[in-house]
């Protein structure tokens, strides 16, 4: 099928462009601009003060499957997925059992092209089990498909396995997602360790949690030259940490959930347990350091850190409810809003296209001729307010239900194809 | 974000769970209440009808004997039906929520429950998920709170002591892991007590003492040095297992409340423990069982001190609905 895209502004950070240019999509690749003569469209799709953009890459969505379907499915969430713009999604190894062999991680990815959602890729485990003792089946799992290889939040805190898996991951030129909590400070702790925790009597998770561990991998990532991406940076000196070894030039990356740069401790308040996130919110000075370390691109990616839950899950003491917010549908009005914080518009933008694009080695970050077209289209403006009437995911754990937004997903191309129109728009352009 | 629920927007005290945020008027006015209800405990006829017809459910999740017994003579002298329910953890081993728990037992037709959780935000979390006719009382939950216990031992202090704006006083030992002591400084610091100090080793300090608006001490010499008041807490055996402290007897070398450190203080000072002492661990028995130790009056004042607040809360006082 062809389509032709017209009168979007088209904003692709990968190439510096932002104008007002129609697309056009060719059996599901994308042509070249201008377009060519001779192509005709089966599909008229008119974007009139509409942004068009790279489909978005979400670096970190827990799916719940294997293991936990009662909380949410491949089929329910890589759905949600496209309703918030992602066509592409990772997923972290910690499902149940772990995707620490092949057959789990090509299972994940069948399952996923049949639900006809947002593209999977999943992150295989770095160790066997997560355990921390012997190394996954790298290759094998880079073989079935894995976007790179990782422990997700279960750390490894014994350094020499630690040294072991990223000297052989390197030396296969494989990407490591990095989750920076050091286990014995970080373990016991629900939320940051400071003047909101001293107050509510809970357990703190201290910022040197995530600058010990940081410094640690860091050091061992300059000895074996492993390709290295930190996931979820929470501080600002974990920021600052990452920024100098990015000035000595160090292969790291650094991404950050979108919640932590419009969320502090303060906002936990009596102890809504909507706001138990890992790693914890922090000060709002470690917030407002995080945006600052996103505008200047020491942060390179901004994902949703999705973890849906069964209401159950957080309907419990602070303590005992489950981290986590469920984040794919917030993931661009909430990137948008740090345009109110003074980030240029394209910046946002590349946090969700471009930059987890390049950490990935993904073209799909940017529009590139003869690719297979993924595309978000979004109204900027377009207020909506997240809730069970406009959500698609199957987890409603999120503190920004009830909270207004601005900027909703009008309709999301993947491989070329209308894989998601939203229902809100239909009696608008489109 | 969500905020405190423990008075409505008329102004009526629904639930007690923490002294954080409670106006001066209403902690000095829970006080007088509790003055008068003195007398009841030492009249021939214990009771008084304020609370007749009343269900009140003591449910605790963790073990209590002291301010469990309390609960229950206080509502009992207020002629409240009460009952006792002790599930430790139990019943979430079972697999039942604490808010099914609650759900039940207001099927039941419980007026007023009052909760004892090991975990911080508890008390906070039922009183959320309760009918608006029902209220909830926090009994200690977690590191958090344990507001009736901060307030008798206002009571306390102000039958020997008077006015707290004059007084200086030394909280000692684990304040970390302590409900009592984060309630005793919120109220002690609304009742604009002059200084607040915290005293014990570093590890055991909350990680913002200033957040508090306490003033910390290692040096117990120091911090002792001419208080009106000296609080000692409990120190919890399982401390001992972790790397917090080194030993008992290291321990009670540095912060046990000893006649020699007691000596420091200010000759008319009073020490206070809410229970239950290790003696020989952080009070030595000379101080304990002395002329300053307030101890078991402290036990009597928290009896009467309660029924002020069920009595508050379940609005069988007259004059008590002033708005904040």
């Amino acid at each position: 099928m062809n389509i032709v895209i017209t009168g979007g502004r088209v904003i692709d950070p990968a190439h510096n462009e932002d104008q007002v240019r129609p697309i056009a999509i060719q059996d599901g690749s994308l042509l070249g601009s201008p377009i060519p003569r001779g192509f005709s469209a089966d599909v008229t799709l008119d974007a009139a003060g509409l942004i068009v953009s790279p489909g978005l890459i979400d670096l970190r969505a827990r799916l719940r499957e294997p293991g936990l379907e009662h909380k949410a499915t491949v089929a329910s969430e890589t759905r949600a997925a496209l309703a918030g713009g992602i066509t592409t999604l990772c997923c972290p190894p910690d499902t149940t059992p772990p995707i620490d062999t092949p057959a789990i991680a090509e299972w994940l990815r069948a399952r996923a092209e049949g639900a006809l959602g947002a593209r999977v890729l999943p992150i295989g485990a770095l160790t066997r089990g997560l355990k921390g003792a012997h190394l996954a089946d790298m290759h094998a799992l880079h073989e079935a498909g894995c976007a790179g290889v990782g422990n997700a939040g279960m750390g490894v805190s014994d350094t020499g396995v630690m040294r072991h898996a990223l000297a052989y991951a390197a030396g296969l030129d494989l990407l490591v997602f990095l989750t920076p909590e050091d286990p014995w400070l970080g373990e016991r702790g629900v939320m940051h360790e400071g003047l909101v925790s001293t107050r509510l009597g809970l357990p703190g998770v201290p910022t040197s949690a995530e600058t010990i561990a940081i410094s640690r991998d860091l050091i061992l990532v300059e000895e074996t030259g492993v390709r290295a991406h930190f996931c979820g940076l929470s501080t600002a000196a974990g920021a600052a940490l990452i920024a100098d070894a990015k000035r000595r030039g160090l292969p790291v990356t650094a991404d950050c959930a979108i919640h932590q740069l419009h969320l502090s401790e303060d906002d936990i308040g009596f102890f809504d347990s909507e706001y138990r996130v890992r790693p914890p919110l922090r000060t709002r000075a470690d917030r407002d350091a995080l945006r600052e370390a996103f505008a200047e691109g020491t942060i390179d990616a901004l994902c949703s850190d999705h973890q849906p839950h069964e209401a159950d899950a957080k309907k419990a003491p602070f303590s005992d409810a489950e981290p986590g917010i469920a984040g794919l549908e917030t993931l661009l009005p909430l990137a948008l809003r740090l345009t109110e914080a003074g980030v240029p518009l394209a910046r946002a933008l590349a946090g969700l296209t471009s930059g987890p694009g390049g950490i990935l080695r993904l073209l799909a970050g940017g529009l590139v001729p003869g690719q297979p077209a993924d595309l978000c289209l979004f109204d900027p403006a377009a207020p909506w307010v997240p809730g069970p009437d406009t959500l698609k995911t199957q987890g409603r754990n999120s503190p920004f239900c009830g909270a207004p937004m601005r900027g909703r997903v009008v309709a999301t191309i993947k491989d070329g194809r209308i894989a998601y129109r939203a229902a809100w728009a239909r009696e608008t352009p489109v | 974000m969500i905020g405190d629920i423990q008075v409505d927007a008329q102004g009526r005290h629904r639930h007690f769970l923490t002294t954080e945020g409670l106006p001066a008027h209403t902690i000095i006015e829970i006080l007088d209440t509790a003055e008068s209800f003195i007398s009841v405990g030492e009249r021939e006829i214990k009771k008084v009808p304020l609370l007749r017809g009343k269900n009140i459910v003591n449910l605790f999740f963790e073990a209590s004997t002291r301010t469990r017994t309390t609960f229950e003579i206080a509502g009992k002298r207020l002629s409240a039906d009460v009952i006792n329910i002790n599930t430790g953890v139990s019943a979430t081993q079972k697999g039942e929520s604490v808010i099914d728990t609650i759900r039940n037992l207001e099927a039941m037709h419980t007026d007023l429950f009052v909760i004892r959780h090991p975990q911080s935000g508890a008390a906070d979390l039922i009183a959320r998920s309760v009918p608006a006719h029902v209220h909830v009382v926090n009994a200690g939950d977690g590191r958090h709170a344990h507001p009736t216990q901060g307030l008798l031992d206002m009571f306390t202090i102000r039958r020997y002591k008077g006015a707290f704006a004059p007084l200086t006083v030394a909280i000692v030992g684990d304040v970390l892991h302590s409900r009592v002591a984060r309630s005793q400084i919120h109220a002690l610091t609304t009742l604009g007590a002059r200084e607040v100090r915290v005293i014990g080793p570093r590890s055991l300090w909350p990680p913002v003492p200033e957040g508090l608006g306490v003033v910390p001490y290692t040096d117990m010499a120091k911090g002792l040095a001419g208080v009106d008041v000296i609080i000692v807490l409990r120190l919890q055996f399982e401390r001992m297992n972790g790397a917090l402290i080194p030993s008992a007897s290291e321990y009670f070398s540095l912060y046990g409340l000893t006649p020699e450190r007691l000596a420091l203080a200010s000759p008319e000072a009073i020490v206070m423990h809410p229970g239950p002492m290790n003696r020989g661990l952080e009070i030595a028995s000379e101080v304990a069982d002395g002329p300053q130790s307030v101890i078991l009056p402290q036990v009597t004042n928290g009896i009467a001190v309660r029924m002020a607040i069920l009595a508050r809360l379940a609005g069988a006082l007259p004059g008590e609905t002033k708005p904040a």
